[in-house]
């Protein structure tokens, strides 16, 4: 049912009535599940640490794009909020996920041992919209936000679609996926801003070679970096989604703290929860520039007092 | 998930409304409920409070919105929401259509503005009563908050008391950042209140040591979680000491059968659960059943029984 690997970009890329390139993502087809899971394994990848779950129920229903939230400690942890986390992949009934400690709760989440349970929520959030099969693709990874795009990777790639992947970070320390990204794409480019690997410089650098050849962009990682990319690919006419990290407290939708200004279908902007409205948002509907500010033309900024 | 049965008798009401479970989502922490959905039987919980709703649809505040502190959070969100109409239009149907019940959490600036969303909601099916939101410390005038003045408050209760569905019992929530909670528990029941919720969140605030700046949007937010729960149980106390007759919904870091029971022993004939939510969207299910566990071990036939207990 896929189209090979050479089918051509499409010819030109739709526009909604509204002028954006994007439209919303869908929501994800399967509803979360909450868990109790063992740790499978453990590994140390630079200044991060990967972490296999057991975790069936959560492998079988996630799509490239969604996270897991997982509880700190237990019932009588001082820690109440969960620490949400992209799903890095999925196999055989497990669930791989990197984590960067920095923390106390994701110190905690990373020192997690082989065997040791840990109650976990997911899969959580809307997936990556898929292009039509067959389109060429640009997937740019800010540090551990790469690990995310490893599933998208590889289901883009069973759906015909040309991968280029640009993976950057700070420092070596903190590249990840690298292994897994390599056998996926093409090309492979790799930036860090000291030089310590790959090319000097940020992925932008390397995304603005590639943008123009392909029919998508897809990014995972911090907001400006999220924010450069974006805007790279709106003014090259491409579509882009982008994963946002935005700090929650729950992961499913009811504590409203992890909301950003994000147009919607409809041209206007909301408030809109990155769990579950996110974290996949149209790289052309979120509004980067107004992010922790209350603009006046978000819907319900007149009842907080704001007009224009 | 579905709510276990056992030998004690779980049922009890708030004001003349019964509800099978005395378990309740909190307002604020549950949003309309609907996300619950995978992990909580909504009809069998005692009711799903929703984020209390305005005339408007508001923005809320900008972020950040919250900050984890010691067994708690602080959050600032500011009332987001979708306003009486988006409320009546999407959510009630929604919940009315899976048989849970709704007390709806009303919120405003001025009386009028609670006795106009009183009157909107007579009658809506699945409305099983209105809480009175007059203490949230997240709204524009901080200090002016209706709970901290027991004329403020009278003057709210009485005017949604007469507004709304005489079906439809009317809860006040009440706010712990007040020199003495009597006072004011006894003017919300004087202007009619059929129950009092208690409590709110605290005024708190959290600076960061690296931008020494304060981390929320809104400067200064509501703490809630286990933190507040010793402060939640006093009111909870207090009040039903003085007035033993007016029915408690307690709240206030919740997060096990054993911390409703406290609050059921210091007078609460019912509980939401809010803070612990975020930590356990199956927080609800689980806190019934480990409530009805513990009530049969202390040898309670009914939950009714074990209201109040700790004062006799």
């Amino acid at each position: 049912m896929t189209a090979g690997p050479d089918r051509p970009p499409a010819a030109e890329v739709a526009t909604s009535a509204l002028g954006y390139l994007t439209e919303p993502a869908p929501v994800a087809e399967e509803p979360p599940v909450q868990r109790v899971v063992e740790v499978a394994g453990r590994r140390p990848v630079g200044a991060y640490v990967e972490l296999t779950l057991a975790a069936p129920a959560i492998a079988e229903r996630a799509v490239p794009g969604q996270f897991v939230a997982f509880a700190v400690g237990d019932r009588t942890s001082a820690m109440v909020l969960r620490r949400s986390i992209a799903i890095a992949g999925t196999a055989d009934g497990q669930v791989t996920v990197v984590v960067s400690p920095h923390g106390a709760g994701s110190t905690w989440l990373a020192g997690l041992r082989p065997g040791d349970a840990v109650d976990v929520v997911g899969p959580l959030g809307r997936p990556y919209p898929m292009p039509a099969p067959g389109t060429p693709a640009l997937l740019v990874g800010g540090g551990y936000g790469a690990a995310a795009l490893v599933g998208l990777a590889g289901r883009l790639r069973a759906a015909g679609s040309r991968v280029a992947v640009v993976s950057g970070a700070a420092s070596a320390d903190r590249l990840c996926s690298g292994e897994e990204l390599t056998a996926l794409a093409d090309p492979f480019v790799v930036t860090t801003d000291d030089g310590s690997a790959g090319r000097r410089g940020w992925v932008t650098d390397a995304a603005a070679e590639l943008v123009g050849g392909v029919g998508v962009v897809y990014a995972c990682g911090p907001m400006g970096m999220l924010r450069a990319v974006a805007e790279q690919a709106t003014a090259a006419g491409v579509p882009s989604y982008v994963a946002v990290e935005e700090s929650m407290a729950c992961g499913i939708g009811v504590c409203m703290t992890c909301v950003l200004p994000v147009v919607g279908a409809d041209g206007r902007t909301r408030f809109s929860r990155s769990c579950t409205e996110g974290p996949v948002f149209g790289g052309d509907r979120v509004r980067f520039a107004d992010v922790g500010t209350l603009t006046a033309d978000v819907v319900g900024a007149d009842a907080m007092g704001v007009v224009a | 998930m579905t709510v276990t049965e056992t030998a004690v008798d779980m049922s009890t009401a708030l004001g003349s409304a019964a509800i099978p479970s005395p378990v309740l989502t909190a307002s604020g922490c549950s949003s309309f409920g609907r996300e619950l959905e995978p992990f909580v039987d909504l009809a069998a919980i005692g009711a799903v409070v929703t984020k209390s709703v305005q005339l408007r649809p508001r923005s809320g505040r900008p972020t950040p919105r919250m900050a984890e502190t010691p067994s708690g959070m602080l959050n600032s969100i500011g009332l987001q929401g979708p306003g009486i109409d988006g409320l009546l239009a999407e959510e009630l149907p929604w919940l009315a259509a899976r048989g849970a019940r709704a007390l709806v959490s009303i919120a405003g600036t001025r009386v009028e503005h609670f006795a106009e969303l009183a009157t909107r909601l007579r009658g809506v099916p699945g409305v099983l009563g209105i809480e009175v939101n007059i203490s949230c410390p997240n709204v524009e005038s901080r200090g002016e908050v209706f709970a901290c003045d027991p004329v403020a408050a009278r003057d709210v209760v009485r005017a949604v008391r007469e507004a709304a569905d005489p079906a439809q019992p009317v809860y006040a929530k009440l706010s712990p950042d007040v020199t003495d909670i009597v006072p004011v528990a006894a003017s919300c029941a004087d202007a009619g209140a059929d129950g009092l919720s208690m409590i709110n969140t605290l005024l708190g605030l959290v600076i960061d040591p690296d931008t020494m700046r304060p981390v929320l949007g809104g400067i200064t937010g509501g703490l809630s979680g286990p933190a507040v729960r010793p402060v939640a149980l006093r009111c909870v106390w207090q009040v039903h000491q003085a007035l033993p007759g007016v029915p408690i919904l307690g709240m206030g870091g919740i997060r096990s059968g054993l911390d409703a029971l406290q609050f059921v022993l210091a007078g609460a004939s019912a509980v939401s659960v809010g803070t612990a939510v975020f930590n356990d969207p199956s927080a609800l299910t689980r806190i019934h059943t480990e409530l009805a566990a513990a009530l049969a071990e202390r040898g309670f036939a009914r939950l009714t029984d074990a209201v109040g207990y700790a004062h006799r």
